[in-house]
């Protein structure tokens, strides 16, 4: 049973630059993830605006019925998210694995360009192998 | 989930890919040897040199940050303190000192007392005025540049 429904990446300056789903319901074409994920660029920016808290560095966890979603955002600005069931486990750590996989595969790979959408096969192959043994380690406990 | 403590340089460099620091040292000296030969102009090696820095630096960056976990620095002088004991060691394996702070804070040296860089280089006479590890100031220029613009 896949935990994780779709894992999103935005650039710092809004765009989305990575989208992977893996759930069998939610999927969205091309338009609708590019919409969401400047809807979640500004929300997230906005968050910080409307925080009681001082020092709030924005939303990382948004809880509703049928999903969960973790947000991680770096200290350059980008985020990473993830969609997933509600109650899943250990997002957060899954989010800094993917991270280090971004920091890796997608910016030492000379010839990509940054804020540009990632097209590194290196990058997906590691990120699908991370996934998957999140996955194995669920079903495992 | 708890953040992350940060990792201290050596724990990072432990951890970390190394390359031959030969290779290392020679693939610089490369490098700055045939820019000589391109450009012959010392300024215009100089600004090329930072130039190649800052793009290392921006994509060094994330790197360092998803590498050692240290959270957002309160002041520039504990940013100069983990570049120099962090940073360094984390990519150059060696730490740097910080010295010589003026009144306000604003500007501080790095001292590098031993930089692999620099190994069996002598610079000649005809090559007065150049930075020849003027990558390394871009490539801080470039890291702390990424830094600034986010929240």
């Amino acid at each position: 049973m896949a935990s994780i429904y779709s894992l999103f990446i935005i650039s710092k300056s809004g765009g989305l630059i990575f989208y992977k789903d893996y759930g069998s319901s939610g999927r969205m074409d091309t338009n609708d993830s590019l919409r969401l994920a400047s809807l979640w660029h500004s929300m997230h920016a906005i968050s910080q605006q409307l925080s009681p808290t001082t020092g709030c560095t924005g939303i990382e966890l948004l809880q509703a019925d049928t999903f969960d979603l973790h947000c991680f955002q770096s200290l350059t600005g980008t985020k990473f998210f993830v969609v997933c069931e509600p109650g899943a486990q250990h997002m957060e750590s899954l989010l800094k694995v993917i991270y280090e996989l971004y920091t890796d595969y997608v910016l030492k790979n000379p010839f990509y360009e940054m804020e540009m959408p990632i097209r590194c096969e290196l990058f997906d192959l590691n990120l699908s192998q991370a996934i998957q043994k999140d996955r194995v380690a669920l079903l495992g406990r | 989930m708890a953040p992350l403590p940060p990792r201290s340089g050596d724990a990072v460099f432990a951890n970390i890919e190394r390359v031959n620091a030969e290779l290392f040292s020679l693939t610089y000296g490369a490098i700055v040897r045939q820019l000589l030969t391109d450009l012959e102009e010392v300024d215009e090696v100089n600004k090329q040199l930072d130039q190649m820095g800052y793009n290392i630096g921006v994509r060094l960056i994330d790197e360092f940050l998803a590498k050692s976990n240290v959270s957002r620095c309160a002041d520039f002088k504990e940013t100069a303190d983990v570049i120099a004991k962090v940073g360094f060691k984390m990519f150059l394996g060696v730490t740097a000192s910080v010295t010589n702070w003026d009144a306000d804070g604003m500007s501080c040296s790095l001292i590098l007392e031993d930089n692999p860089l620099v190994d069996f280089v002598e610079l000649p006479d005809t090559c007065q005025g150049l930075y020849y590890c003027n990558i390394l100031s871009g490539v801080i220029r470039g890291a702390l540049e990424m830094l600034c613009t986010s929240y």
